[in-house]
């Protein structure tokens, strides 16, 4: 767990690796109750709307950053501030990294800002974000 | 190039429709957790909610006649957009007090902004949707402000 004595500006959060598999896509569709075809319906993601396969859900995305966050920080603090945003699609199968580091420590006000994103295996980003978290005194 | 943003279309910013309560239930931040691979227990055994938990608490339930054929909960309190396909978009939250199990909360959300911008590959609308969420008390939970883009 980090403490606010302890970090670095550049300290790194751990990184989480996501195989995307349909089973994952449901579940998270249905924990939301989202019917949108282009996450769970082959051909029509691949022949109607023309991607190359089943899309995965944007905020599933923004979920697996904010768990860096949450993981890195343990009971030391509190999430203030949360942003991503989804740039690019990933699509089922893809193997997915998420990851960040600390951009800015206030030692003053006990918080830090940390930068996130996920990537996929080709290096590209997919999903920008940062956050914003309170150490707790 | 035309303006796709009228000031007839501009003048519904502010809009808001009617606030939506619900309960806040151990199962359901489970399942929840277990569908976005949380690996913390109190996510996991249901005693308090991941942060974007109340994506899945608010999600539209409606009828499968009034899904679109892509299969979209259409957001039918907004105004209708001279663009229509939608791509995925930003969020920012901030976050007041830990959802709970147990909690009946209320969403009230307000079309704040839309602006219009030329993307590579055609013009694109930008609109901005903020949610407050309450407690039963009136206390702010959290503050969430997502920005849609439709091309």
């Amino acid at each position: 767990m980090a403490r606010i004595d302890d970090i670095a500006i550049g300290d790194r959060l751990p990184e989480f690796r996501y195989e995307t598999d349909t089973v994952g896509q449901f579940l998270y569709n249905a924990a939301l109750w989202n019917a949108h075809r282009i996450h769970f319906d082959y051909p029509y993601a691949t022949g109607e709307e023309n991607y190359p396969g089943l899309v995965v859900a944007g905020p599933l995305m923004g979920d697996w950053l904010s768990q860096c966050v949450l993981e890195w920080l343990g009971d030391e603090g509190r999430l203030l501030r949360f942003e991503y945003a989804n740039r690019r699609a990933a699509f089922v199968g893809d193997v997915l990294l998420s990851r960040g580091e600390v951009s800015e420590i206030n030692l003053t006000s006990r918080t830090a800002t940390v930068t996130l994103e996920i990537v996929n295996e080709s290096g590209d980003q997919l999903t920008p974000g940062s956050a914003v978290v309170q150490f707790s005194a | 190039m035309p303006e796709l943003i009228t000031e007839e279309l501009r003048s519904q910013i502010g809009l808001s429709p009617e606030p939506r309560t619900e309960l806040v239930t151990r199962r359901d931040i489970r399942k929840y957790a277990v569908a976005t691979g949380q690996r913390l227990r109190k996510y996991l055994d249901g005693d308090e909610a991941p942060p974007l938990f109340h994506l899945a608490l608010f999600w539209d339930v409606v009828e499968q006649d009034k899904l679109s054929p892509d299969g979209v909960a259409l957001d039918n309190w907004l105004p209708e957009f001279p663009l229509k396909r939608a791509m995925a978009g930003k969020l920012q939250l901030e976050y007041h007090q830990p959802i709970l199990p147990g909690q009946t909360l209320t969403a009230r959300r307000t079309l704040c902004d839309m602006y219009e911008k030329q993307g590579s590959s055609g013009p694109l609308i930008f609109y901005e949707v903020s949610t407050d969420v309450s407690d039963a008390t009136g206390a702010a939970v959290l503050t969430e402000r997502a920005t849609r883009i439709l091309r």
